[in-house]
């Protein structure tokens, strides 16, 4: 955007901005389906434009938008339970593998079974769900660090067993075979990527509807209190057990509804897909992206997840393309071209998770409410309300 | 469903008539922290709409002593009677409740054991053991959807859990903190709407749907926060943050949000710390028209004499954790074992 010229354009551009924000404000499920329909619209067009249609076939892209959105999912739902209750959760992955093994048991040749793949989506979130409540009840007294540690053991524990009990699981083959959907006598085909792309879309755009709506209710207002003054909350007759497992429980759900979809789109399930650094990834993409706020979240594990898997696996292309001379550091060469980028992803999160933590702590896109917690020392102009109190008698 | 019905009808405020009908009643509370007794065998009543006091030196065991009546923890021994129910005491048999969500599923899976040990088919056993664990997480669910339904179900098998302090809200007691604690980032509506939580009845279900009755309870909800921010004097402030207001209003809106409950009885700890002679009055306006108009029970803990004598109509005087006096201002002021615990024991 750029900024407006005279007074007069400015409060027209103004006006014009105020009511677009509140147009969306009032009627943000309009807004949601209307956004979404613009994006699931313009991605495609996007990727045949000239800069994009060099790196990779149009089918790569769509492709490619389809598994960007399971992350977009995923990142969703570990927002409810990081950035909106503020409960630090890493084995995320776990409630991914949920429900894609649900899936995997509900619709293959391994199990015999073969659900249609609409119930199932419904059958993934609610596993997740469950497995998101057996493992928030022993953490609830937990916090911070120490309730992090426990999720990391979980989220290490599940793609485990999930090796290890090959007898039901087959191992680390993991189980194949497992049928794509079929939705309303429509079956879908791994060759044509349209049909995965438009459901992802109608998947994420229920999913934010309904992120936002929590956000907004009852739920949402005691998640937030929760992160800002747990006990305040309990005091303020917040039942703090159930808030926190419905955070895990809803949190899970996303991630088992991404689970079946993941599973159905790939159509095999194995426990390495689950790992640590499926956790850690989406993890990074809430802070990078703006924790709490929920669009900003979305977009950026859109644009992180779109960076790292088709512009870092095409940039030695690209400086082959360009012709980069190989330069030498001491006893060292580098040669950028024949460099696989891909490999040195997780150097390259690290560097920008730090960067962003030095710079913009709140993220890309923070929320108002994000800035202002992480702004509050820097500003110095709050007297600690609480600098009366004799000791922290309560703490 | 209105939000503005209080938890339960309202008692008309007759602070002398109310003899011998208590809305609390703490009997013989002992709170032990290792060697220490902080509070020792306190007996107090706070009658129906009366203002009590709480006072004593510092380190007299008053905010722990309130912390055992606001449910955040269990005393070592006595009870808490609230409205005719027992809600706080020393837990009975609490290890029992871990056994109680076991157990079921423990029974299954000995039972899959003994079948794989007949027929020796692991399908069976899965199945016996997937069925164990949906037995746990019924029982989960049951915990959180239904809470009323699992405390029936403890009172049953003979547990007594204390209330917790959302238990205490739910049944009607509102508190504010010695040190405020209001949800800095969040804006002064925000704050008083997370007060109401337990009078509001949208489930996350209503929110999906984004149903009528939600639509409804969000616009008589913020209605009623209106309401309240003017009673306590911040009319037109719903949008400001917690931290930016000043600190009077920070106490006001704190003050604000736990009436935001509809409690019947307010326990207020030292809500005039840290404020200027003119906020302390208006403070002590405050109190007393929340008596008077809203028919609250209020029991206050306070430094000030002049505030705890203007308005309180008994008071209680706490020193080493024990109860030294009680009875109306006049008498305590008299009390030579009170002037001795405030101002040491008069030269020999």
């Amino acid at each position: 955007m750029t900024a407006p010229a005279t007074p007069a354009e400015a409060r027209r551009g103004g006006a014009v901005r105020d009511r677009v924000l509140d147009f969306s404000h009032r009627h943000r499920s309009i807004s949601i389906i209307g956004g979404m329909t613009l994006v699931t619209l313009l991605l495609p067009v996007l990727a045949q434009a000239p800069p994009f249609n060099a790196f990779q076939p149009f089918n790569a892209w769509l492709d490619g938008f389809s598994n960007a959105g399971t992350y977009v999912l995923l990142a969703l739902g570990l927002n409810i339970v990081v950035g909106l209750a503020g409960l630090l959760d890493l084995g995320y992955a776990a409630f991914f593998a949920f429900g894609a093994y649900a899936y995997a048991y509900g619709a293959s040749p391994f199990s015999g079974n073969d659900f249609p793949f609409l119930p199932m989506l419904v059958v993934g979130a609610v596993v997740a769900a469950t497995f998101g409540v057996l493992l928030g009840a022993p953490t609830l007294r937990l916090r911070g660090d120490y309730l992090a540690i426990v999720t990391l053991g979980f989220g290490e524990i599940v793609p485990i067993v999930f090796l290890n009990a090959e007898q039901y699981t087959n191992g680390t083959n993991g189980i194949g075979g497992v049928y794509p959907p079929e939705i309303a006598g429509h079956e879908f085909n791994i060759l044509n990527p349209w049909p995965f792309y438009l459901l992802m879309a109608v998947i994420l755009t229920l999913t934010l509807i309904i992120i936002y709506r929590l956000q907004d209710s009852r739920l949402g207002r005691a998640w937030m209190a929760i992160r800002e003054d747990e006990l305040a909350a309990a005091a303020s007759g917040i039942n703090t057990v159930t808030t926190k497992l419905l955070a895990f429980a809803l949190g899970a759900s996303t991630a088992g509804l991404a689970g079946v979809y993941n599973a159905s789109k790939l159509t095999v399930v194995s426990p390495d897909q689950f790992l640590f650094q499926v956790s850690f990834t989406v993890l990074a993409m809430i802070v990078l992206g703006g924790m709490g706020n929920i669009w900003g979240v979305a977009v950026g594990a859109f644009i992180i997840y779109t960076l790292q898997a088709t512009f870092l696996k095409q940039l030695n292309v690209f400086f082959a393309a360009i012709n980069f001379p190989a330069f030498s550091l001491g006893p060292i060469t580098i040669d950028l071209k024949s460099v696989n980028f891909t490999e040195y992803q997780f150097l390259l999160y690290g560097i920008a998770l730090v960067l962003m933590m030095l710079l913009r702590p709140e993220g890309l896109f923070p929320s108002a409410r994000r800035r202002r917690e992480l702004h509050t020392a820097e500003e110095g102009a709050e007297p600690s309300p609480t600098g009366l109190d004799a000791s922290g008698e309560l703490a | 469903m209105t939000t503005a019905t209080p938890a339960t009808p309202a008692t008309p405020a007759s602070p002398r008539a109310g003899e011998g009908s208590f809305v609390l009643d703490a009997r013989g509370i002992t709170k032990r922290f290792g060697g220490l007794v902080a509070v020792r065998d306190v007996t107090f009543q706070i009658p129906d709409g009366a203002i009590v006091s709480l006072i004593g030196p510092n380190g007299a065991g008053k905010t722990t002593f309130f912390n055992v009546i606001a449910g955040l923890m269990d005393p070592t021994s006595g009870f808490v009677t609230f409205r005719g129910r027992r809600m706080i005491a020393r837990p009975i048999r609490a290890w029992l409740e871990p056994v109680l969500w076991v157990l079921p599923a423990l029974l299954i899976v000995v039972i899959a054991a003994g079948e794989f040990f007949v027929s020796r088919d692991q399908t069976h056993l899965a199945l016996i053991i997937a069925v164990a664990l949906a037995a746990l997480a019924a029982m989960f669910l049951a915990a959180i959807v239904r809470p009323n339904w699992y405390n029936r179900l403890l009172h049953y098998v003979g547990i007594f859990r204390s209330a917790r302090p959302n238990d205490m809200v739910m049944a009607g007691v509102g508190r504010t903190f010695q040190n405020i604690r209001l949800f800095p980032n969040m804006t002064a509506m925000e704050n008083i709407l997370v007060g109401m939580h337990s009078r509001l009845t949208s489930t996350p279900v209503d929110a999906f749907l984004s149903s009528g009755r939600q639509r409804r309870e969000e616009v008589s909800s913020r209605e009623r926060v209106r309401e309240l921010l003017a009673l306590v004097g911040l009319r037109g402030r719903d949008d400001e943050l917690a931290r930016n207001l000043p600190y009077g209003d920070q106490r006001r809106l704190e003050l604000a949000r736990a009436l935001a409950s509809n409690p019947v009885l307010l326990l207020l700890d030292e809500p005039t710390a840290g404020m200027n002679p003119r906020e302390t009055a208006e403070m002590t306006r405050l109190i007393a028209k929340i008596r008077n108009d809203l028919a609250i029970s209020v029991l206050l803990i306070e430094h000030d004499m002049r505030v705890v004598m203007g308005i309180s109509d008994r008071i209680t005087v706490l020193d080493h954790g024990e109860r030294i006096a009680e009875g109306t201002p006049e008498e305590v002021r008299r009390d030579p074992k009170v002037i001795e615990a405030y101002l040491g024991a008069p030269a020999a």
